[in-house]
């Protein structure tokens, strides 16, 4: 009696670090996304930091943003390829077929996306410290990147999906993706720019990052298979 | 005591107590935006049997097989497959029927072996890498187990995509046209496959616009035309000139 639920989670398991492997393993090989999205990224970095010529005082106000919008701009590269790899007829429907509950797919996308989105991150936060001047290079950064990730990668795996079936899938998932994502972005920027000012305190800002990424998850994981079955 | 045991049986294999039919529809309706592609359709096939659902462009073949295989909702009607209905119970019907489609669903970044490991681990085979092996040797395919999908022949690509929907050796094969882009030397490959499973008692459907193969390979046929099966029952008897009369008194409707 027991034994089932515990099989069934067991294979639930495996079905999702399964499709981890499978997505970052054809990603290594071709480097597609990578490669669009850190060139992105750092084009992103390097542009604002000529278009504003920042003092001291500005790079502090304008930096977290400028490496916000050039995380954000080059996730949405990565996001929209994460899911058109699964599209035939149907938005996902090589992995439809298969006996796997789609909340797994959908966290296996989110975990995929969340580990390409970072290997990004890690290659532009040394150029952005290097160009802006600023000391982002601490262990704060870490949960801070993270948690901004992780609500990014929650939001793009459900809605790339959903524009994924549509003839205009490369406009409509910027355009479904960046008003949901305004709570990630005040929330990373804010924290972000909390590194350099400590009087704002960070707390609050990670609280709000945190928060918004369990709700996300949380309400996505049920409702993908309405996503993406008919 | 009889009566513990006839209630024992009862609880520990229902299937036993009357074997389903391995494909039951009925009144099927399937529409895409109102448009009808299967307008109340119904048939079964026997377990075991090998179903060719022959029909000319747009009949609903296709949309018939990926409702079978779960992947369209029907917009009216119910299916079964081995006793599970595809909307209710889909991961049942998921885990014993294998879907084999117009596009090869296998991923082209990965090697012929990678994609077939990713789909038995999909299905938590524990002899996913023997198994993967064996049908790689059986596809003719060894020789290409490490190589990248999209360095393969359409023809190997397709082999492999055989081998993808057999890899968790499925009590119901759903095939779409399998003999596209195959040569003859494949195309001998898949017809013993479905002969295989028909004497292991496996059922297999199958789609093909080749009269002569589907007739030799069926023991029961569908023939579909405008969304409505206009034939329905044993292939034995059957000639490629009564499915093309069938056809053309369907377009003719």
């Amino acid at each position: 009696m027991n034994a089932t639920p515990s099989r069934g989670a067991r294979l639930a398991w495996e079905q999702l670090w399964a499709i981890v492997w499978k997505d970052l393993r054809a990603e290594l090989r071709t480097r597609q996304a990578w490669m669009s999205m850190g060139l992105f990224a750092l084009l992103t970095l390097v542009v604002f930091n000529f278009a504003f010529d920042l003092r001291v005082q500005d790079q502090r106000a304008v930096g977290p943003g400028a490496l916000w919008v050039s995380f954000l701009f080059a996730s949405v590269l990565g996001l929209a390829r994460n899911i058109t790899m699964e599209q035939d007829r149907g938005p996902m429907d090589r992995l439809m077929a298969l006996p796997v509950d789609r909340s797994v797919v959908y966290l296996a996308k989110v975990i995929g996306n969340v580990l390409v989105i970072s290997a990004v991150e890690m290659v532009a936060l040394p150029v952005f410290a290097a160009l802006y001047n600023l000391p982002v290079l601490t262990l704060p950064i870490i949960p801070i990147t993270l948690l901004g990730t992780i609500g990014v990668a929650a939001i793009g795996a459900q809605y790339a999906a959903l524009a994924a079936n549509t003839r205009a899938r490369e406009l409509l998932t910027p355009l479904l993706i960046f008003p949901l994502i305004t709570p990630v972005v005040i929330g990373a920027v804010r924290a972000t720019e909390a590194l350099f000012s400590p009087v704002y305190g960070d707390a609050p800002w990670l609280g709000l990052l945190a928060a918004f990424d369990v709700i996300v998850l949380s309400i996505s994981a049920v409702t993908f298979q309405f996503v993406v079955e008919e | 005591m009889s009566a513990q045991v006839i209630r024992a049986a009862e609880a520990v294999a229902p299937e036993a107590r009357a074997k389903p039919a391995a494909i039951r529809v009925e009144r099927l309706v399937k529409a895409f935006d109102a448009r009808p592609a299967l307008r109340g359709i119904t048939f079964s096939v026997t377990p075991g049997a090998t179903l060719t659902i022959f029909g000319p462009n747009g009949a609903g073949k296709t949309t018939l097989l990926r409702a079978l295989a779960t992947l369209a909702r029907p917009t009216a009607g119910t299916i079964e497959v081995g006793g599970f209905d595809v909307v209710r119970e889909a991961h049942e019907v998921r885990l014993r029927t294998g879907y084999v489609g117009h596009q090869p669903y296998i991923y082209e970044d990965l090697t012929a072996r990678e994609n077939l490991l990713f789909f038995a681990r999909m299905y938590g085979l524990r002899d996913g890498a023997a198994r993967a092996d064996a049908l790689l040797a059986r596809m003719e395919l060894t020789a290409k187990a490490s190589e990248r999908v999209r360095t393969l022949s359409r023809g190997q690509a397709q082999r492999l995509a055989l081998a993808r929907g057999l890899i968790h050796d499925p009590e119901t094969l759903l095939l779409d046209e399998p003999d596209t882009g195959l040569d003859e030397v494949a195309l001998a490959l898949l017809e013993r496959l479905i002969e295989e499973r028909r004497a292991r008692g496996q059922t297999t459907a199958l789609t093909t616009h080749n009269l002569e193969r589907g007739l030799r390979l069926a023991s029961e046929a569908l023939t579909l035309v405008g969304g409505r099966a206009a034939y329905s029952g044993p292939a034995d008897g059957l000639s490629a000139e009564a499915v093309l009369a069938l056809y053309r008194k369907g377009g003719a409707a």
